[in-house]
């Protein structure tokens, strides 16, 4: 039980979109107009509580006894849940529209979610951080398969749940094993002791399995499988709130499970991250240049852009979790930003997301191809975009742990990566137009398109503006 | 110190004009309006330029070196970078040849683009362009630098493939622009990772303060060694030596005031002007030093042959590019930096007017590049002819006129420096440059007209194209006088030397100085080379102005060779197959096909067969593949594990 109302202010941005669910609920079944009520509600929710959590951001306290963490490295992991969110439900209006399949439950499962990943990010026990992660992944598996009448939607679900339960387990396992090892769950107590801890032989073997489930969740080589039938099969929306704020509630968790290391603890778990790093730069990077579906080769480049961050994890000092957030946070608005599009250009059954159907762009819509072109350049890490920053740092902090080679492994994968990038941008330019379609731009998803092209652009001319605020907080 | 404080509004300016034409330049259309905006926003840069430079001449020497910052831009986990341009003498130099041609180029465009419906887009990549390239050359450390280079390579980019529906030989514009593109991250992969290694070896990215450091720190020769050569990897990319030259010739699908601003006079200099501006690091590593001198005299001497039997009358300028490209790096490799930023401003002259009077001529020859379709348009065309004429005798080396000089100097410092070899092949190369643009003269304005009359009807092109062909003539004349040889002028009489002298002190003190070598030596040396040159252009007129026939007969004797020159030693073949190919069949044949489909799903199959009897789990999935799916995560998680108990 609390303590006192006090720290129910504090956790107003949780209780915001807590109050919102019920409301929409209730919406939902009493009211026929719920489609047109909803989405706005839902936006409202999400840039109430993401400023409430950017106001607060410096009252940094552990309430309910240790369980949740507010402000601070919260509030910024929940700015970016919470408007990644707002920008997926303002693309969906019209794209849920277009196929017919708007379901009521469809806005108060995004709500769920991202109550769940906030309270992912906030946690200070680890029960917490499993209450939150089923939150967020039960609503991931239905949201996947929302567009019910589609078979690809419903085996993407289906996929996403066996695999998902698979890593589940493994999470659990790993929590038992370290409960067991330590006779504690809380985080606190974990990061005191790390490096006790670490000698024992049940406690690492926990933590490694812990890391297992998580490396599933992140989309890390060898625990990516799922990623491309699940991001092309689910509605592009859905993939876009999964790609982004879903990875980055997965990061968040594991750079709480880690904070003893980037305080300084030696890092026991290099070799682990490491290889899944090098792995999933290299793969994503090299299968993504055979793909012609671009949700599919979206979601390598997704697989490719785990392994950029997890170099952060491998280096583990508290410049790499600076250079992490600020990747999550670039990553998450120039991949929703590219989804948008797709969504916009996306007709019926799963067609029109091929390069094909990309192709001369420029003459249908200048301002879609030039922000898909942003967009594009922006993934390929290509300056002054924000995500040019974002790999940036995560090859500084490797270079200061001295894993030089990684960072050079990473420049490498980049590289390569270009060339599926700028692919898409000389279809867009360069080619005349293969399929003769009109396309319709639903002012909602351009608005959306919009502002995330602007945010990629101001985090990559003005990266200090975000880099500061974050560095502020992780001390 | 009021202009030199002005200086962010050359980068500012163009920027403004191509965020003017950009945005607002289709609903403006009148195309006096662009080119005036887009040109205006350059020729005052250039004036700024211009002030500053002239105010800094009026400083002593030792305060000629000035930073003026704009804003702090990377202040996080030690790493402190500030958004700042340097002003000094080697910036200054860059910047009034990057404004002033460029400005001439722009004005050139306003005829040469007229009509073309992407008008208002060409000014607005143009003015974009200027600005990538005025950072590149004005920032005062490595960061604000690659922003600049990253930002030329999209602009080149974006205007290799400006005509992306038309036919580029082969293939299109766009895949010419996207092998530039990707030839030129190789290239920004070696730079990246030179300048990761700058800041782990002196925990900074400033210049003046990584250089300081370079000289007085006690650092390995082995580290420089590595930091030069990740650099030098980066200069070939983007000033296109051996290996990665390959894309300077098919970056000619762009428009011709492209090629000539892009493509000869600015960016392609970009790679000179790293390693002249680094020179502190080079001269720290003589070995690197050697590899730079001698990638250069292959690449000039490789890139002059391939030249000698082009027919595009743009590829041999490309070629001529390339080879002269390689010059200025057997300058920067023999130490001799001042010398090839020399080349690189005289260079920026007469090449510029070559590709200029290039696209004068393609202008008046209704878009035909084939010089064996030309002849005897001297006489539709004089004025084009005589500036084209004189630009060629600069870039031959003719005495007294401005290629003459930095030529010649370049060659002296290969003999001195380096060995008698060096200046040999240097002065071959120096032969072969005279004998194919003669060649592309002859073929071009002299002999018989070889066009069909009935189509095409030659014509001299508009004032707004001569103009700018005038003013570059004339510089390409005078331009050479600022740097006298020092055997005719006297140990100060070399003004620009002198001018970039405290620049390169530092890495001066670090070189072996020089020989001792005699006048006459020099003279000596001048005079054969001056005479090789001379009757390579006899030997050129005589063959292809009277005798056309002789060309005929040794190609077809020699026809082995002359395949091979055709077909530039067959480098893109071979790149196509040894590396192009591999990485695109690999990704879609065994990462993807073999490594995800046939492994493991052969794997899973043989697994799941095992366990299908037993288990009745696996058969209500029926999905298939979501099995597979599984057991390639438990092999990750086996892997795991095996490093946990490896590791105890």
């Amino acid at each position: 039980m609390p303590q006192n109302n006090y720290e129910y202010f504090l956790l107003m941005p949780q209780l915001i979109i807590a109050v919102g669910i019920v409301l929409s609920v209730l919406i939902e079944i009493t009211t026929k107009k719920s489609e047109q009520i909803l989405p706005w509600l839902s936006i409202a929710l999400f840039v109430a509580a993401a400023f409430d959590s950017v106001f607060n951001i410096n009252q940094n306290f552990v309430l309910f006894g240790g369980m949740i963490e507010v402000g601070g490295k919260p509030a910024i992991f929940n700015f970016i849940f919470n408007i990644g969110a707002a920008l997926v439900v303002l693309s969906s209006i019209d794209y849920l529209k277009k196929y017919g399949t708007y379901y009521g439950e469809y806005y108060i499962l995004v709500q769920s979610s991202v109550l769940g990943m906030m309270v992912m990010s906030g946690a200070k026990d680890i029960l917490m951080i499993f209450m939150g992660l089923e939150l967020m992944s039960i609503c991931f598996y239905v949201l996947a398969g929302i567009n019910r009448k589609k078979l690809s939607a419903n085996e993407a679900s289906m996929k996403y749940f066996l695999l998902g339960a698979f890593a589940t387990g493994f999470i659990v396992y790993g929590i038992a094993l370290i409960y067991g090892a330590t006779g504690t769950t809380s985080i606190q107590n974990l990061v005191e002791n790390f490096v006790t801890y670490s000698s024992n032989i049940i406690f690492v073997l926990g933590f490694v399995f812990f890391l297992i489930g998580f490396s599933f969740k992140i989309a890390a080589v060898p625990f990516h499988m799922w990623v491309p039938d699940v991001y092309q099969g689910s509605a592009t929306t859905v993939t876009s709130l999964m790609s982004t704020t879903g990875k980055a509630a997965a990061f968040s968790v594991l750079m709480i499970m880690l904070s003893a290391v980037f305080s300084g603890a030696s890092n026991v778990f290099r070799p682990y991250f490491a290889t899944i790093s090098a792995l999933s730069m290299l793969f994503g990077s090299i299968v993504a240049i055979s793909q012609t579906n671009l949700k599919r080769m979206l979601a390598y480049s997704s697989i490719s852009h785990a392994g950029y961050m997890a170099i952060g994890l491998a280096a583990g000092n508290l410049f790499s979790v600076a250079g992490i957030i600020f990747y999550l946070a670039a990553y998450a608005f120039m991949n929703i930003g590219a989804f948008t599009i797709i969504s916009i250009v996306e007709g019926e059954n799963d067609s029109k997301t091929d390069l094909n159907s990309f192709a001369g762009l420029n003459a249908k819509s200048p301002i879609l191809a030039a922000s898909m072109a942003l967009f594009m350049f922006a993934l390929a890490g290509i300056p002054p975009l924000a995500g040019f920053f974002g790999k940036y740092y995560v090859f500084i902090s490797a270079i200061q742990s001295n894993l030089t080679w990684l960072a050079i492994l990473g420049v490498l994968s980049s590289v390569i990566s270009v060339y599926f990038y700028i692919r898409v941008v000389v279809f867009m330019y360069f080619k005349g137009s293969v399929e003769d379609f009109e396309i319709q731009i639903s002012p909602y998803s351009l608005t959306a398109v919009i502002i995330t092209a602007l945010l990629i652009l101001v985090f990559g001319i003005l990266p200090d503006t975000l880099m500061n605020v974050i560095t502020s907080v992780i001390r | 110190m009021v202009i030199i404080n002005l200086i962010y509004l050359t980068t500012l300016l163009p920027l403004a004009g191509f965020l003017i034409n950009g945005l607002f330049g289709r609903k403006i259309k009148n195309e006096k309006i662009i080119g005036i905006i887009g040109s205006a926003a350059v020729g005052i840069s250039f004036l700024i330029v211009l002030g500053a430079f002239i105010q800094t001449l009026g400083l002593p020497t030792e305060e000629r070196s000035n930073t003026v910052e704009l804003f702090s831009w990377l202040n996080v986990g030690g790493l402190h970078i500030k958004f700042a341009y340097l002003v000094d003498q080697l910036s200054l130099t860059m910047s009034l040849i990057v404004t002033g041609v460029g400005f001439l180029i722009h004005v050139y465009s306003i005829g040469y683009m007229h009509g073309d419906k992407g008008f208002w887009r060409f000014f607005a990549y143009l003015n974009l362009f200027i600005f990538a390239m005025m950072n590149l050359v004005l920032g005062d450390n490595f960061v604000v630098l690659f922003l600049g280079w990253e930002g030329v390579g999209l602009c080149s980019y974006l205007l290799i493939g400006f005509w992306y529906d038309r036919k580029f030989e082969k293939g299109t514009t766009s895949q010419a622009a996207k092998k530039a593109f990707v030839v030129n991250r190789i290239g920004d992969f070696g730079f990246l990772l030179g300048m990761f290694l700058i800041y782990m070896t002196f925990d900074s990215l400033n210049f003046k303060e990584v250089f300081s450091r370079a000289a007085s720190f006690p650092i390995a020769e082995s580290t420089f060694g590595l930091i030069a050569l990740f650099l030098f990897i980066g200069a070939t990319g983007k000033s296109a030596q051996i290996p990665l030259f390959v894309w300077l010739p098919d970056a000619m699908a762009g428009p011709t005031p492209v090629s000539a601003l892009i493509h000869a006079a600015t960016m392609v200099t970009a790679g000179v002007y790293m390693v002249s501006r680094a020179s502190i690091i080079f001269a720290s590593a003589p070995v690197v030093m050697t590899v730079v001198a001698v990638t250069g005299l292959l690449t000039a001497i490789m890139a002059a042959s391939i030249g000698l039997v082009q027919n595009d009358i743009k590829k041999v300028l490309a070629y001529s590019t390339v080879s002269q490209l390689g010059y200025m790096f057997l300058a920067a490799g023999v130490g001799a930096f001042s010398a090839s930023i020399f080349h690189v401003m005289t260079h920026a002259f007469f090449k510029a007017l070559l590709f200029l009077g290039a696209g004068s001529v393609i202008h008046g020859m209704h878009d035909e590049q084939n010089i064996q379709k030309y002849g005897g348009l001297k006489k539709y065309m004089p004025k084009t002819y005589i500036t084209f004429f004189i630009a060629t005798l600069a870039i031959t080396g003719v005495p007294g006129l401005s290629g003459f000089f930095s030529k010649d100097e370049i060659l002296w410092s290969a003999y001195a420096n380096g060995g008698f070899v060096f200046w040999l092949i240097g002065a071959i190369t120096a032969m072969l440059t005279a004998f194919y643009m003669f060649r592309l003269v002859s073929l071009t304005f002299y002999g018989k007209e070889r066009f069909d009359h009935h189509h095409i009807h030659p014509h001299e092109s508009p004032a707004l194209m001569t103009v700018p062909l005038m003013i570059l003539a004339f510089l390409s004349v005078v331009g050479g006088y600022v740097g006298i040889p020092k055997v005719f002028a006297g140990e100060h009489g070399n003004l620009f030397e002198g001018w970039l002298e405290p620049i390169y002190a530092p890495a001066q003190a670090k070189l072996a100085t020089f020989g001792s070598h005699t006048h006459l030596e020099e003279i000596l040396l001048m005079a054969v080379s001056v005479a090789a040159v001379l009757s390579a252009i006899y030997f050129s007129l005589h063959v292809y102005r009277k005798n056309p026939q002789i060309a005929e007969n040794v190609s077809n004797k020699f026809k082995g060779f002359y395949n091979l020159l055709l077909n530039k030693y067959f480098v893109d073949e071979a790149y196509e197959a040894a590396v192009v190919q591999p990485i695109q069949k690999g990704s879609e044949k065994f990462l993807w096909k073999i490594f995800d489909v046939k492994i493991i799903d052969g794997m899973v199959n043989g697994v799941a067969s095992l366990v299908e009897s037993g288990s009745g789990f696996i058969r209500k999935i029926q999905t298939g593949v979501t099995q597979s799916y599984a057991v390639v995560m438990m092999v990750g998680i086996a892997l795991a594990l095996l490093w946990l108990i490896l590791s105890l």
